[in-house]
């Protein structure tokens, strides 16, 4: 057994108990990473010396106020941390060595006293659903590596699976974190639209990225975010709402619970026993004394289409800062300075960040603005009202986090649309700006993992970690582990 | 409406900043063609009296007090740059 297999809780009164160091969760983190990291490829920078010198460092004084004392953690690449490289997964930053200061939810951490293992693989600048589109070496799934693990947070949730952290920080514009969590049999949760800090996120679409925590277990994930949530004056669309204690919520009650179960999330499309797989949990949460019901969320078909003008305009305008004057890479070909800057964007990015800055430039363009970033804009406010709605009358919806288990490798890469269809049930609920988490709710039959995902109104993600743990209480697929090598568990 | 024609999308590359070869300008025709011939199901849906969402969050205008305060030095704005010089970003020339 690991010791990466007990709950943060629990090794936090280990700690306590001088059962085991500082230095005996950093060995493990490690000592793992060096066993099985070349098959799984989640780490871009590994902070090896770093970490166990800090290590040591707590070890000598130990701090029992310290809520996350020495948990080893991983950082998803574009989540910018001080004196550490971060690339975003691309060659444009290849050589962003010494970032200038900490990300907020960086910051955080330190000051519960986590230790940051290293860096996670992600699709470049976050866009993508496989984690193919890293400009490195793509991660590979835990559970079969012949298999995607998801992205844009591939990495953060493949790091976790595989046993190589305790938790991992990913971003979710469109379900970043939610698809590989659910591809890779992990617990991702993406907060409400600003209630954690987006200080130091590299910024992709400014209106929908949110950070939030990949982890074993919903406790450790509710742990996690209570953390990182609250207000930030360095961002100023972070809410200046309170942050309940999220695990306090997780009581196992959810009788008389109210679950919507929307039709559109069990259509054409989704894969019968990933269907099958979320009929049984809505049978769990029966016996447990909630009630669901069938209702609609008729705009959901045409979100992955919002969802993509939106978000590639925002990401025209954002990525417009990599020009090669004041870090990232710089081309040598040129001899004057426009064409430096489109010889240095032109080598640094690949193909998926080009389509997505000329989509978005396209339909920013003058003359088609009305036609597809404003139309969007306008079913971006159907999508909202659609949850708005449900959700007056429900605790919780309940549906699939991904349409199908985890892809083979290659299968949808040369395929821009196809890939885009995967987030057809995480993208409705960026666009909306309400929380959503995947948990683990069974396997394939190739023995791929099939995640659940349970949406709740804003900033109550108390109810949401309510409804997951007490569905993970009462099961056991977040107990399996992968065995590495291809081989099923 | 549907199509996006090459010389439009070797505009929009030039817009971006982005060098696209003859090969590159063909293969995105393609596929921009066919996501916003996707992106076209919006138009199924009557938005006149919709108003746009750009943000979820009610937020008015958020103000603080222009205080000047200690940020990052010279030294360190420079430390990632590709090229600088006397305490200045150095870039190519910009006139001809």
């Amino acid at each position: 057994m690991s010791l990466f297999d007990h709950s943060i809780k629990q090794l936090e009164g280990m700690l306590h108990k001088k059962e085991i160091s500082a230095e005996d969760l950093v060995d493990a983190s490690y000592n793992r990473i060096h066993e099985v990291d070349d098959q799984v490829k989640a780490f871009l920078t590994l902070d090896e010396e770093q970490a166990r010198s800090q290590a040591k460092q707590l070890d000598a004084a130990p701090d029992e106020n310290a809520q996350l004392f020495a948990i080893p953690a991983g950082i998803k690449d574009n989540i910018v941390t001080k004196g550490l490289r971060t690339t975003c997964g691309s060659q444009f930053l290849k050589n962003f060595d010494d970032p200038l200061y900490n990300a907020t939810v960086v910051e955080k951490l330190n000051t519960e006293k986590t230790v940051t293992v290293g860096k996670l693989n992600m699709d470049e600048f976050a866009m993508g659903s496989s984690t193919e589109n890293t400009s490195y070496t793509p991660t590979r799934n835990p559970w079969n590596t012949d298999y995607v693990p998801g992205g844009s947070s591939g990495g953060s949730a493949a790091s976790v699976a595989a046993g190589e952290v305790l938790f991992s920080l990913g971003s979710d514009t469109g379900g970043s974190i939610r698809q590989p969590a659910s591809f890779c049999g992990v617990v991702g949760m993406k907060p409400t639209y600003g209630r954690v800090s987006r200080f130091g996120l590299v910024a992709f679409a400014s209106s929908l990225d949110q950070i939030g925590p990949i982890t074993r277990s919903v406790e450790d994930n509710a742990r996690i975010l209570e953390i990182i949530s609250g207000h930030d004056k360095m961002d100023s669309t972070s809410a200046d709402v309170d942050v309940p204690s999220y695990t306090d919520k997780l009581t196992g009650d959810v009788k008389g619970m109210k679950i919507a179960v929307p039709k559109e999330y069990l259509a054409e499309g989704v894969a019968p026993e990933v269907k099958e797989a979320v009929m049984s949990a809505l049978k769990v949460y029966e016996s447990l004394g909630a009630e669901w019901e069938e209702v609609s969320l008729p705009h959901s078909k045409y979100a992955v289409a919002a969802y993509y003008l939106l978000a590639s305009s925002e990401a025209s305008a954002n990525l417009a800062r990599f020009d090669g004057v004041r870090y990232g890479v710089r081309s040598d070909k040129a001899d004057n300075m426009m064409d430096m800057f489109t010889y240095s964007r032109s080598e640094g990015f690949g193909d998926e960040v080009k389509r997505r800055i000329m989509l978005g430039t396209f339909a920013l363009s003058s003359g088609y603005y009305d036609a597809y970033y404003k139309k969007a804009q306008k079913v971006r406010t159907l999508i909202k009202n659609d949850f708005d709605n449900i959700l007056k009358d429900y605790d919780v919806v309940i549906g699939p986090t991904a349409p199908t288990p985890a892809f083979k490798v290659g299968e949808k890469i040369d395929d821009p649309l196809t890939m885009y269809a995967n987030d057809i049930l995480t993208i409705p609920v960026n666009l909306a700006g309400v929380p959503g988490i995947s948990v683990p709710c069974g396997f394939s039959e190739e023995g791929l993992p099939i995640g659940l995902q349970i949406i709740g109104n804003a900033f109550a993600e108390g109810t949401v970690y309510r409804a997951a743990h007490a569905y993970e209480q009462a099961t056991d697929h977040h107990t399996k582990r992968p065995q590495l090598g291809g081989a099923k568990s | 409406m549907a199509d996006i024609s090459k010389d439009e999308v070797k505009h929009v590359a030039n817009l971006a900043r982005l060098a696209i070869t003859e090969e590159e300008a063909d293969m995105f025709t393609d596929q921009l063609s066919s996501i916003i011939e996707y992106a076209e199901q919006l138009n199924e849906l009557d938005t006149e009296h919709i108003e746009p969402t750009t943000h979820v969050l009610d937020l008015k205008n958020v103000m603080r007090k222009d205080e000047p305060k200690e940020w990052i030095s010279r030294d360190e704005a420079l430390k990632n740059a590709p090229d600088k010089q006397d305490g200045y970003f150095r870039v190519p020339s910009i006139l001809e």
